[in-house]
């Protein structure tokens, strides 16, 4: 059971009332016309799915409402930070490809 | 290999069944073999039974990096069904239906495969306008099913409320009458005990940390125990840790991988005699030969490898089961437990070659592949003979989500496993 702090209503809430909404920092493809099936299916679908840290956007669904991010530790569950939707996370993995 | 029967139960009772012969070796691995498989559950076994027994190919390795069926394949909730709505995956869950049917005794092991039936309720007019459909296109591909409704479904099932005075009654079901369970460990037990017969080498603590390939082929896997072990091809079949596989391979998937639960009530008397699964209030149930409640419902909706998920997933899940079978609200629970599944955007397996040669991904069943063991393994043991997809495999490319022929399971085929 997670115990999430929401930075928009500043306090922390129990997990039911958040929903966690995948991946964080998927970037809109800036010229949708050109884009290729590859990078369309990529943008789409493929994930980075990472066993330890993982920057995931979550939303306060029954609460505030609003989005936000989170680093997590997919293997402990461990929350590490929250941060705002465009903002950078400060604990980075240093492992390649992540 | 010794030979199961119920004579041989007999005079192993006269030594005090002492004598039983080691059920599978415990090799050290080769050098190199022809395919090495990456996972010990029950997929990647029936793989290696099948690559031997049907393609010839026994100098085979399947490297696991804990115990054999110690993944999902021992985690789930063991219902078998083939109901699905679409022709593609119709047809493979079917496959491995009529595999199942002859299991026990093509492998010689009591997989406890039990046609009791499952029922997927509806609860909504477009439930039953979408149990209508699936249940029609079931038929339209040779699959058994019907439509049932509450009265029919309140004879099959007395346990359950099937009254208009609950907050969602039940307006109907699909029945499948050759559905089931199967005893889950027994399953990757037999496909093991046959596989080792054949020769197929079953290694386990042996955790695959690379894969090693040239010029862009893989020929070879890095193991944390053994070091490389090469081989010509690598399939992999490792479920919620397939991203991680796919990453020592410089690739990513089309998939994230999530908790899902499942629990059991202590044992009680005979009252459940089928399977009964419920989307819209979310829950399913069944009884096993213990006695025990067996319950499970989705998935907890974060990211996660860490094999347990959280309570409210778990409270939901009982709140469901208890709105069905109010009987149940005295029966206490005994344990819970979690396993990693590999969920698909479309719900839908993958089967499929990779960006990298002579590299096989066999993965995405995410909550439901249980039922598929025995099929997903005949078509991979065909897909890494072959080196190509299989006539059934093809539809499950993994390149499908950059063309978008995706195989839209979700809801449609009352996806709850
Ligand atoms: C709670 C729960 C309930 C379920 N209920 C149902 C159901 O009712 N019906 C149904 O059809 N399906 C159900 N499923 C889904 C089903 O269990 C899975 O789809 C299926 O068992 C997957 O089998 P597998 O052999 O691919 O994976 P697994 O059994 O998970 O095997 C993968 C193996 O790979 C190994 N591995 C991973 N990484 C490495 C590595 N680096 N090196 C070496 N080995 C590695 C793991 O240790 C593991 O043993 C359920 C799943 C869960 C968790
Ligand atoms: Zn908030």
């Amino acid at each position: 059971m997670f115990h999430i702090y929401c930075p928009h209503c500043e306090d922390h809430r129990e997990e039911e009332e958040f929903h966690a909404s995948g991946e964080a920092h998927i970037p809109r493809p800036l010229d949708p016309q050109s884009c290729s099936d590859e990078e369309w299916g990529e943008y789409l679908y493929f994930r980075k799915n990472p066993r330890g840290l993982h920057h995931e956007l979550w939303v306060h669904a029954v609460g505030c409402r609003k989005f936000f991010n989170i680093t997590r530790d997919t293997v402990t569950y461990e929350i590490k930070e929250v941060y705002k939707v465009g903002e950078k996370p400060s604990v980075t993995s240093s492992e390649k490809n992540q | 290999m010794e030979k199961y029967s119920g004579f041989g139960l007999f005079t192993h009772s006269l030594s005090c069944h002492e004598n039983w012969q080691r059920v599978w070796r415990n090799p050290q691995p080769k050098k190199k073999y022809d395919v090495i498989i990456v996972g010990g559950g029950g997929h990647g076994l029936a793989t290696a039974y099948y690559l031997a027994k049907v393609h010839n190919i026994t100098n085979v390795a399947v490297v696991e990096k804990g115990y054999l069926g110690g993944g999902n394949t021992a985690r789930n909730t063991t219902i078998v069904r083939s109901n699905y709505l679409w022709d593609e995956s119709a047809h493979l869950y079917e496959h491995a239906m009529k595999l199942w049917e002859g299991l026990s005794q093509d492998l010689n092991y009591n997989v406890m495969f039990s046609q009791r039936g499952v029922l997927n309720l509806g609860h909504t007019l477009q439930d039953m306008r979408d149990i209508e459909r699936r249940v029609n296109a079931n038929r339209l591909n040779g699959i058994d099913g019907e439509v049932l409704d509450a009265k029919q479904i309140q004879e099959l099932v007395p346990a359950m409320d099937c009254s208009a005075n609950t907050r969602y009654p039940v307006m109907g079901a699909s029945w499948q009458p050759r559905a089931g369970v199967a005893r889950h460990d027994a399953v990757a037990w037999g496909y093991a005990r046959a596989a080792d017969a054949l020769g197929v080498d079953l290694i386990q603590q042996c955790e695959v940390v690379d894969i090693v390939t040239e010029d862009g082929a893989a020929v070879g896997v890095e193991t944390k125990q053994y070091g490389t072990i090469k081989a010509d091809r690598v399939g992999c079949v490792v479920a919620g840790n397939s991203g991680v596989l796919a990453k020592m391979a410089g690739f990513r998937l089309p998939l994230e991988s999530h908790p899902l639960q499942a629990l059991v009530s202590e044992p009680i008397k005979p009252v459940l005699d089928t399977v009964v699964m419920s989307n819209h209030v979310h829950g399913y149930i069944s009884q096993s030969d213990k006695g025990d409640l067996v319950i499970g419902a989705g998935i907890d909706g974060y990211n996660g490898y860490g094999q347990r998920g959280s309570y409210p997933t778990i409270e939901h899940t009982v709140q469901a089961i208890m709105e069905l079978f109010p009987i149940f609200s005295r029966v206490r629970m005994n344990r819970q437990w979690g396993g990693i599944v590999d969920t698909c955007p479309d719900a839908c397996p993958i089967i499929s070659a990779t960006p990298v040669e002579n590299l096989f991904f066999n993965c995405g069943w995410g909550t439901g592949g249980f039922k598929a063991t025995p099929g997903s393994g005949h078509v991979f043991a065909a897909t890494l003979a072959q080196g190509e997809a299989s006539k059934l495999a093809k539809p499950f490319s993994m390149f499908r989500f950059y063309d978008g022929s995706l195989i839209d399971e979700h809801g449609a085929a009352g996806v709850a496993h």
